[in-house]
């Protein structure tokens, strides 16, 4: 139970969905999906500082069907986070705020979003040919 | 508290400031800044170690400019974490023992998992092999 009584406005039951909305909402969702992906940064380099077992325990998860799927999760949240991170900065910044703007930049880091996941997959797939 | 109609902004107005209030706003922008550079950085160091074996693979992190880079990113990133998930956990948990709780809580896990990496890191820097070998 909230400890306050104040009455919330029912802003998302309200509004009509807008892109200014949803890159909002999504940059803290890829956020927090980040947040637990640097868990398995820490999870990888602990595990190569102790040695190969430990290492293919993290290349075995990684390589798994459910590893590919947080994978590439990850690699979108990120390229979403970090396109929209920078957006932001630019808007602290004073910059993009006509509305005009402000929804082309929204979809500019939407659809950029897509593109940098997709170069990273080509990367990917490019080496295990390769490989 | 449930009679209290009136924000806790609103109780604090008159008692003066910390002098404290921008410096969540200015780490947050600062660790982001941070990250543009070393966020396109270990998207190249997981694509390089994708195709190394696990000799390969810590022998680039043992590169003493890879090391340096790699202690960089886990402290911004997971101090951006935090702070990130700070304003999270106070914008949507209004439970007040369970925002305490949280926000206790996810400190603890991102200095862990900073200093657990960091170390990792050095270990790996500075060994000339596994432990062990």
């Amino acid at each position: 139970m909230p400890d306050t009584a104040r009455p919330l406005s029912p802003h998302i039951s309200i509004y009509r969905w807008q892109i200014q909305m949803v890159t909002s909402i999504v940059h803290r969702g890829t956020g927090i999906f980040l947040a637990l992906g640097l868990l398995l940064v820490a999870w990888a380099l602990i595990a190569l500082a102790s040695g190969p077992d430990a290492f293919a325990k993290v290349t075995a998860f990684s390589s798994s069907w459910l590893g590919l799927v947080l994978l590439l999760g990850w690699v979108w949240s990120l390229a979403f986070h970090f396109l929209n991170g920078i957006r932001h900065l630019l808007q602290d910044l004073g910059l993009g705020y006509a509305p005009a703007t402000f929804v082309r930049n929204g979809w500019i880091v939407t659809i950029g979003s897509f593109v940098l996941t997709a170069l990273v997959w080509a990367c990917v797939l490019a080496q295990r040919g390769g490989a | 508290m449930s009679a209290q109609l009136r924000t806790p902004l609103k109780i604090a107005l008159g008692l003066g400031s910390a002098r404290s209030g921008a410096h969540h706003f200015m780490v947050q922008r600062i660790t982001a800044v941070a990250l543009i550079g070393l966020g396109l950085w270990i998207v190249w160091i997981a694509l390089e170690m994708l195709h190394m074996d696990y000799a390969a693979a810590r022998a680039l992190i043992a590169r003493p400019l890879n090391a340096v880079l790699m202690i960089s990113f886990v402290i911004a990133s997971f101090w951006h974490a935090q702070l990130g998930l700070q304003v999270v956990i106070e914008d949507y948990v209004h439970t007040r023992w369970l925002e305490l709780a949280s926000q206790i809580a996810i400190k603890f896990i991102c200095f862990l998992g900073a200093a657990a990496s960091v170390l990792a890191i050095i270990r790996i820097a500075l060994a000339s092999g596994p432990l062990g070998s």
